[in-house]
């Protein structure tokens, strides 16, 4: 369907005929609480969780363009191995968040009879493999420049 | 005069955004454009599907259509009245959908982030509003984005216990999930032919051999994805995706365990339910356990009171005590009770007297439903109303015995029910009382 016509514009009405019958009983019982919890969700993504990721990129990666000889170790750019196990690492945490920071303690305990101890140093550890594979990986391509850099002369590898 | 004077100033303020991610220049990445929106789109098109489709099996099966006490939400109306009720085979058939449902939907988070990512620069889009339509369109975004947000939220702090919201989890996240779908649909219909054009663009074989060094940024598109000032790339495309997968990838290969069971559960690092809690016969995952559901030490005078349906002229209540409920006919049956929450205990040996022969000795008739009480004091799922077709399965037992030892409290001693393909809550614990109700009587 067009997304201006006419249509679009009876599809999009249609949809708020859905979405209104859900929402009347979606916000009953608590409508100022759940009502916060579902504009609060998508605001705290846009405006929190992405300005802070990626504000932290920016500002790495604007350092390593000031400083060029920060940003390779023996002409391989290191930048993506560290990003990668970053990302992977925070997106566990920030899904396990609530066990990893012991928050549930008393619920988790009575539903299972189990302690919420162990989540923090289980994704310590799989953080820790995450950042060591990646740095191994990192070795691995110093090296190939290395060896190929002896009788050919150095030269430059795009990162993946 | 007056149309003309606001419609100047409309067009005033088109023409001026505000400064910062209100201007197209603020947006610098080389990946953002439709081709790379369409592909995380064309990922989470049938991912949300089936996490939708999942997510109304698993309203259903806890049959809230068959008594009031077992729906959550009394008031769903046009949404679920219409559901039909649940069956007792297959055995797995709970456990399958509700392990994809939860393990499916921690897999498409990493998707759901990186595709609001690559569509940011559209929440600032200037001016806010074209035209009525454009204006209804946004809104609808709102309730995609909020809704996709609030699922995965909702989904994800229940399956840890982290009841940190002031609302019933099954309303907002059952009620959430059609507000979501009400706008994933016409977004669906809006956008699609534009993912489809989107994606002929570029081939991803190709774009998966393209290194740093090759990596271009797309077309400037009619929907100003493409940044106009982009930044040299720092990863490429494949890159970018392939630390998408890998994030999936990780909390897939980190929880799928919980939902196996067995040798596979010690792989669920992170997963709520990846502990191993030993293996003596009752050492499986426990859910609610007998001291957090106020259940006392449970002696010799506990009796189990079934009551049969009023009309029938024979006997139609009796109780029995366990040594009793021991010496009837056995029955034995291997089932995995899986929860809500996506995990399971795994395949156990189950052993009690069957649910159908109860049925008999109070005179009850074969399309009885039947409503189980727990001494548990307090809290939800306290009792559950089970089908005729789900009292009437082969292996739908009052479970004495489990693995060849006596239940343990945790475990529901003196006795719990295990209907196959039930939800976990359902299957009650330290069983009180067993009314037979037919077909016609009232159900609590």
């Amino acid at each position: 369907m067009s997304r201006h016509g006419p249509v679009a514009l009876l599809a999009l009405l249609a949809s708020f005929v859905v979405a209104g019958y859900a929402g009347v009983r979606l916000l009953s019982g608590n409508p100022v609480g759940v009502g916060a919890w579902f504009v609060g969700s998508a605001v705290v993504h846009d405006l929190v969780l992405f300005p802070l990721y990626a504000g932290v990129d920016a500002a790495l990666v604007a350092l390593l363009r000031r400083r060029p000889a920060l940003a390779t170790v023996a002409g391989v750019p290191w930048l993506n191995h560290l990003r990668v196990p970053a990302v992977v690492s925070g997106v566990l945490l920030l899904v396990w968040s609530p066990l990893i920071l012991r928050l549930p303690t008393a619920t988790y305990l009575d539903a299972s009879g189990l302690s919420v101890q162990p989540f923090l140093p289980r994704w310590l550890a799989v953080t820790a493999v995450l950042f060591a594979i990646s740095a191994a990986t990192l070795a691995v391509r110093v090296a190939r420049i290395r060896q190929s850099a002896v009788p050919r002369g150095a030269g430059q590898r795009g990162a993946s | 005069m007056t149309m003309t004077v606001l419609r100047r100033w409309a067009r005033r303020v088109a023409e001026h955004p505000p400064p910062g991610p209100f201007r197209a220049g603020f947006w610098r990445s080389p990946l953002r454009g439709p081709w790379f929106t369409a592909l995380l789109g064309a990922a989470l098109l049938p991912g949300i599907t089936l996490m939708f489709l999942t997510g109304l099996a698993s309203y259903a099966a806890y049959n809230p259509n068959l008594a009031t006490g077992n729906d959550t939400t009394p008031d769903k109306g046009l949404l679920g009245s219409w559901l039909p009720t649940w069956p007792a085979s297959p055995s797995w058939l709970y456990w399958v959908i509700q392990g994809v449902h939860v393990t499916l939907g921690l897999v498409l988070i990493p998707i759901v982030l990186a595709k609001l990512w690559s569509v940011l620069p559209k929440l600032f889009e200037w001016p806010p509003a074209r035209s009525i339509t454009h204006l209804l369109e946004r809104a609808s975004l709102l309730l995609l984005v909020g809704g996709a947000v609030f699922e995965l939220v909702t989904g994800v702090m229940n399956i840890q216990y982290f009841y940190a919201w002031p609302f019933s989890f099954y309303q907002a996240h059952y009620y959430g999930a059609w507000v979501f779908m009400s706008a994933f649909v016409v977004h669906v219909g809006l956008r699609l032919p534009r993912m489809v054009s989107a994606l002929r663009t570029r081939s991803l074989r190709s774009e998966l051999r393209t290194p740093l060094s090759a990596t271009t940024p797309e077309e400037p598109d009619p929907d100003h994805l493409v940044s106009p000032d982009p930044a040299p790339p720092t990863i490429s495309r494949r890159g970018a995706l392939g630390m998408v997968t890998a994030s999936s990838l990780a909390l897939f290969g980190l929880s799928v365990g919980q939902t196996i069971g067995g040798p596979a559960r010690s792989t669920a690092l992170l997963a709520p339910r990846g502990q191993d809690v030993g293996d003596g016969p009752a050492d499986f995952q426990v859910n609610k356990t007998a001291a957090a559901a106020g259940i006392g030490p449970v002696d010799e005078s506990w009796r189990l009171e079934l009551i049969g349906p009023a009309t029938t002229a024979v006997t139609s209540a009796m109780s029995l005590s366990r040594a009793q409920l021991l010496a009837l006919p056995q029955h034995t049956a291997r089932l995995s009770i899986a929860c809500v929450q996506g995990w399971s205990t795994g395949v156990q040996t189950w052993t009690g007297v069957r649910l159908a022969d109860r049925a008999g000795l109070v005179g009850s008739p074969s399309d009885a439903r039947l409503f189980v009480e727990s001494l548990q004091r307090g809290g939800g799922f306290g009792s559950a109303t089970l089908s005729a077709g789900q009292v009437g399965a082969r292996d739908a037992l009052l479970a004495l015995r489990v693995n060849g030892a006596d239940l343990t409290a945790d475990h529901g001693f003196p006795a719990r029910v295990v209907v196959p393909a039930l939800p976990g809550v359902h299957n009650t614990k330290w069983v009180t009382r067993m009314t037979f109700l037919p077909a016609s009587e009232a159900l609590p």
